[in-house]
């Protein structure tokens, strides 16, 4: 057995991979001791080989798995898994996005990374959501219940959320501003998506990928692009890093 | 860890009218840095030790070598650009000074009076002065500064209260008239240097220092050669710090010392000893120059177990690339072929800049890189754009490359590894 481990800035992901399959997988928070947590994850497999990515992929390294790649390696590797002719990823993580495009083999071609800011990452989305009042997991299904075009202007996390609270004030409607701040991610990851060129199929991974306005909102700024999700996005990560710690 | 002392010289500092206590801590924090960046570096060639003394001298014995010339009348400049006719004050037995301008510390400094949206090495280097925290800036006799960019341009009006600054128009075209407005332009300087040094520069002085000058220029070139072997003879950190201290050590002595490192790294090169193995991946680095102490960017590729084997920068061969015809022996004829060096260097702020572009891909080729990373520093607004089209040339070229947009704060560094190290990935294959 092939484990890979993500270790996110939010969240620690675990992926078994076994024969071509992926054979369990395991999701907790980071909390203040990743390399604890890590640790207590790993028990419960008995893997021959462990690769390690994620922000906290230097310090995994350097105490347990036997390699380290990026997240952009191992997102490549873990859609394609699903989708094997996909040729572009959108991943939305809790603290960065990325695109990422690939050549027909499913090597990188090309990538983009969010810069400082928090602006169009699942970071972003919750603290909206909190504005509002949403769940997470509300947050997305209330946008949808929206027909108004609402736009909100501002990119920055900060400004965006006074913008958000000035129009609470102004009386519109939480469904219709939930709207604008997902069309202002959203917007911002075609500016992505543009600069590094995509294909046909889009697969969105990462946790946001579980929101279905985002989904259904980037297939309709895309027009005529087919939008893509695994079952679990949030480990395409890990199962890379498996399907990588496998092929050594 | 591994020790290392930048020394402490507080009396000379005092004599500077430095805030030494602060100072102090930044010489403290430099150590530190030097110490965790380099001296930990695997397999250094064993003649980077006079670079290392540099470092450790570069608060006091240096810094002691220009006090003793003032005493004796030599002119010290400070400079920030690559575009100062170097030659002119070694003519008038007078020093350059690279000025530093890489270091985040002295940035608050800077911003209780420069706006903050101006590039960190304007910022830094302002805030050198502005905080009495490098004994250069106290020692020179006057600041030359360049207008290649607005930010520049414009700070040197501010800098001009703190410091006698004096400024050189650099055309930004390549023209005819504007190779004669920049000789024009050296003529003055050249008469501002006499003015300060109280000394008539000759034709057998400007013969002599072009001749040294070019000793320099031609060992950087030797050690830029040299890199393009696989396995590489040594880091490009090292490579970039030896570039750094071309800009303040004395020229002669210098050009010895990189000869005698580069006589070491020809033995590596025949033993086929190297840095890292054959199989590391090669890394060009084009773009905005990293002043002193700016290593962020070669420290984050080369712990990834690459290897930087090129600077096309000004802290690079920009600087070192084109030399001076040491045959002329009439002023006019000297100063001709001297701007005409110049003229050659491809900085960002000329337009239509095509000589570039095709500069870029030539050291690609010539120094066995794999792939190129274009450096700029935040709001640098002539190399941001200026990427576009080393981009596409990259493109065209089919040649793997990253552009990276930073500034000197450590913030982005996760980010920064996180996409070196997938372009990394992305060279290994
Ligand atoms: S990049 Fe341009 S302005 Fe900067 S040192 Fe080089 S020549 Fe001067
Ligand atoms: S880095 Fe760019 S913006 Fe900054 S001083 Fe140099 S040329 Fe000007």
């Amino acid at each position: 057995m092939y484990v890979g481990i993500d270790l996110g800035s939010r969240t620690v992901k675990i992926a078994a991979w076994q024969d071509g399959e992926l054979i369990g997988h395991q999701i907790r928070e980071s909390s203040f001791d990743p390399h604890k947590q890590s640790l207590e994850m790993l028990a419960g497999f008995d893997p021959v080989r462990v690769v390690a990515t994620g922000y906290g992929r230097h310090l995994a390294h350097k105490h347990f798995a036997h390699e380290m790649i990026t997240e952009i390696k191992a997102h490549a590797l873990g859609a394609r898994h699903y989708f094997p002719d996909c040729r572009t990823i959108v991943d939305i993580g809790g603290q960065d996005s990325k695109v990422i495009s690939l050549d027909e083999a499913g090597r990188v071609t090309n990538f983009q990374m969010n810069d400082k800011c928090a602006a169009g990452t699942g970071r972003f989305l919750e603290i909206m959501a909190a504005t509002l009042g949403y769940s997470l997991d509300e947050f997305g299904p209330a946008a949808l219940g929206s027909a108004a075009e609402a736009s909100i202007n501002s990119m920055c996390t900060v400004f965006a959320e006074s913008e958000v609270i000035s129009m609470k004030n102004r009386g519109v409607p939480p469904q219709d501003i939930a709207m604008a701040v997902h069309l202002s991610v959203v917007s911002r990851l075609v500016g992505m998506l543009n600069r590094v060129g995509y294909g046909e199929c889009i697969v969105f991974s990462g946790g946001v990928a579980r929101n279905p306005c985002m989904v259904k909102m980037l297939a309709m700024k895309l027009d005529g692009v087919r939008v893509v999700s695994p079952a679990h996005p949030d480990i395409v990560g890990a199962l890379g890093a498996a399907i990588q710690a496998g092929r050594n | 860890m591994v020790e290392f002392e930048v020394k402490a010289y507080p009396e000379l500092w005092q004599e500077l009218d430095m805030d030494v206590e602060r100072f102090d801590k930044a010489r403290q924090m430099l150590g530190n840095a030097y110490a965790a960046m380099y001296l930990s570096q695997r397999n250094r060639p064993g003649k980077m030790a006079y670079f290392d003394t540099m470092i450790a001298e570069i608060h006091g014995g240096r810094v002691q070598e220009l006090v003793d010339a003032k005493k004796e009348g030599r002119p010290v400049v400070g400079t920030f650009c690559v575009y100062i006719p170097e030659e002119v004050v070694v003519a008038a037995n007078g020093i350059c000074v690279g000025l530093c301008g890489g270091s985040q510390g002295s940035i608050p400094d800077a911003e209780k009076i420069l706006p903050r949206n101006i590039c960190p090495m304007v910022k830094s280097a302002f805030g050198f002065k502005a905080g009495r925290i490098c004994p250069y800036f106290q020692a020179v006799d006057f600041v030359y500064g360049e207008t290649t960019c607005d930010a520049k341009k414009k700070t040197w009006e501010i800098l001009d209260r703190l410091v006698p600054t004096y400024v050189m128009e650099i055309p930004q075209m390549k023209n005819k008239r504007d190779k004669a407005l920049w000789l024009e332009e050296v003529k003055d300087f050249k008469a501002k240097v006499e003015e300060v040094s109280g000394k008539k520069i000759s034709e057998d002085d400007l013969a002599r220092a072009i001749k040294v000058i070019n000793g320099k220029r031609l060992a950087l070139q030797r050690l830029t050669r040299l890199r393009s072997h696989n396995p590489a003879p040594i880091s490009g950190k090292d490579a970039l710090l030896i570039e750094q201290i071309a800009f303040y050590d004395e020229p002669v002595r210098f050009a010895e010392k990189v000869n005698e490192l580069c006589d070491e790294l020809d033995d590596r090169v025949k033993s086929g000893h190297g840095v890292l193995p054959a199989d590391a991946p090669r890394v060009m680095v084009s773009g905005t120059p990293m002043a002193l102490p700016n290593w962020k960017l070669h420290h984050i590729v080369e712990s990834a177990e690459a290897v930087i084997v090129n600077e096309e920068s000004c802290i690079g061969t920009r600087y070192f690339k084109d030399l001076i015809d040491e045959d002329r022996k009439s002023m006019a004829e000297q100063l001709d072929v001297l701007t005409d060096r110049y003229m050659r260097i491809d900085c960002s702020c000329f337009t239509p800049n095509n000589e570039r572009i095709d500069q870029v891909i030539k050291e690609y080729r010539q120094s066995g890189a794999q792939g190129i990373i274009h450096y700029s520093l935040q709001f640098c607004h002539t190399y941001n754009i200026e990427e576009i089209r080393i981009k596409e040339a990259c493109q065209q070229e089919g040649i793997p490359y990253l552009s990276i947009e930073t500034d000197y704060s450590p913030e982005d560094v996760g980010q920064l590894q996180t996409r070196v190290e997938a372009f990394l990935e992305q060279i290994r294959g």
